[in-house]
């Protein structure tokens, strides 16, 4: 059942893109000449390829969400069962949490969480 | 309290009984009419909205805002979208056009689907899975990846730079904005949305009320943390238009550009609207206890509460965006890393207490 309307909702979104696009090139004016296929950089010729090496500190960041959210899906069951568990959950996720902050503060220590 | 549930038996029953239609018939119809309603709904909210914020902007800023298409500057938005409609879509020669022409579907699919799960009054959510907040926050994430293809398919170097940026900071900020979830659902102990809202009617049962202290600390993370996660300004590094043209969708053109617009006004609201289902009671009258006043607010139908409290919501983001100047990048990050996740660590760890040893806000009665 909620699989079905789920189907729905993501064809209703393609659906939306499709049909936009296929209006805007119906109705849309067609020209073309090399300027306008440049990159809107700053007006004198484009230097080079724009996939170049990026600042090492994104992949950090990245790698830091992985591990924290990965982390953070876990707790998503507890969750649920902590008002039938009562302090005994409080229990069952303190080690857990231990390592979740014990894992930041060492990602802190460490300087990750700054921006250099 | 109205039942939305009363209009959509009626209609299955009207397929199935009165017309006599088969399974897959009804089925297929009721999809068809669940869809344009989406996409009905869609439209007319991203309409409102950036005419509300470009009214907002403009009183904010001293400014009156549009005022010459239509009465007081109401028909702006739509000779916008016709003005997007009728440009040429076309691509950067060099572009990945794979990527290029992937990334708007991503970002609509995922503005489309969070936008689905939110509870418009009892009985009428269109998706209610038994998962729901964990599905939102999954759903959201595709966003990351349409902005970042948008950035790296362009073949533009301030197009990269903005998708890093953005990247960096939506994936960052979707750690805060979990845990400020995780600890509503410690509170209801369901991640359904029609029960997170089930269990905020009563008085004072809002979760806000309900879970005092954390949930208003979760409420002030999740507002912020929302607002990074639709790039809205304070935190629009991504699409810095003093910096970087435009950002992601400098490339884009015409209806390209336009499915861009539209995500970030939806997320806007989406985001609102977590936050108003989450923590002020989703489609939830305010009830205070006293019979009569109750029974007044319960009149009013759950749809006027919920866009109620979504607009009090959006605006006070929109009053966020317009007031705060831009962070830079590496303000942005010790933000969420050094204040945010720590202050959600905590506030996760204060909600178990208060509920696993009872000490939440309730009346019975």
């Amino acid at each position: 059942m909620y699989f079905t309307l789920f189907v729905t909702v993501l064809i209703t979104a393609a659906f939306l893109v499709v049909a936009a696009y296929a209006i805007a090139k119906l109705i849309g004016p067609r020209s073309y000449n090399p300027v306008k296929g440049e990159p809107f950089e700053c007006g004198i010729p484009t230097y080079g390829t724009s996939w170049l090496p990026v600042h090492i500190g994104y992949y950090l960041f990245a790698i830091l969400f992985l591990m924290f959210d990965v982390e953070t899906v876990f707790l998503y069951p507890w969750a649920v069962v902590v008002k039938t568990f009562g302090p005994l959950a409080l229990a069952t996720i303190g080690f857990f949490m231990l390592v979740l902050v014990f894992g930041l503060a060492y990602a802190w220590r460490k300087g990750a969480l700054e921006w250099k | 309290m109205f039942d939305f549930r009363i209009v959509t038996t009626w209609f299955d029953e009207l397929l199935r009984v009165t017309c006599g239609l088969s399974n897959f018939w009804t089925i297929l119809i009721e999809c068809v009419v669940v869809g344009l309603a989406i996409l009905l709904a869609y439209a007319l909210l991203a309409i409102v909205l950036i005419f509300m914020e470009r009214k907002v902007c403009a009183y904010f800023q001293c400014r009156i805002g549009p005022v010459r298409v239509g009465w007081w500057g109401t028909l702006q938005v739509f000779a916008d979208v016709l003005k997007m409609l009728i440009k040429e879509i076309f691509a950067v020669d060099k572009a990945d056009k794979l990527l290029y022409y992937l990334a708007p579907f991503l970002v609509i699919i995922a503005s489309v689907g969070t936008f689905s799960f939110l509870p418009w009054n009892k009985g009428a959510n269109i998706l209610d899975f038994n998962v729901g907040i964990f599905l939102v926050t999954a759903i959201s994430s595709i966003g990351v990846l349409g902005i970042f293809l948008a950035g790296w398919g362009s073949n533009n170097k301030y197009s990269v730079l903005s998708a890093m940026r953005g990247a960096v900071q939506m994936i960052s900020y979707e750690l805060s904005l979990g845990l400020c979830l995780i600890s509503a659902v410690i509170l209801t102990g369901t991640m359904q949305i029609s029960g997170i809202v089930d269990a905020q009617t009563g008085p004072w049962q809002w979760l806000i009320v309900q879970g005092h202290v954390p949930a208003i600390l979760a409420f002030l993370v999740f507002c912020i943390a929302g607002n990074a996660e639709a790039n809205r300004g304070p935190f629009d590094l991504a699409e810095a238009e003093s910096e970087l043209t435009a950002g992601y969708h400098t490339e884009y053109s015409g209806m390209g550009f336009g499915f861009y617009y539209l995500a970030e006004y939806l997320n806007l609201f989406v985001v609102s609207g977590i936050a108003t289902t989450v923590f002020l009671g989703g489609w939830a009258p305010l009830n205070i206890g006293i019979e009569g006043f109750d029974a007044v607010m319960n009149y009013i139908p759950g749809i006027v509460w919920f866009l109620g409290k979504t607009f009090v919501v959006v605006f006070l983001l929109m009053w966020i965006k317009w007031t705060f100047p831009r962070l830079r990048i590496d303000q942005i990050l010790k933000l969420e890393w050094k204040y945010l996740m720590p202050l959600s660590l905590v506030i996760l760890v204060l909600m178990t207490v208060c509920v696993a040893f009872g000490w939440t806000f309730t009346i019975n009665g």
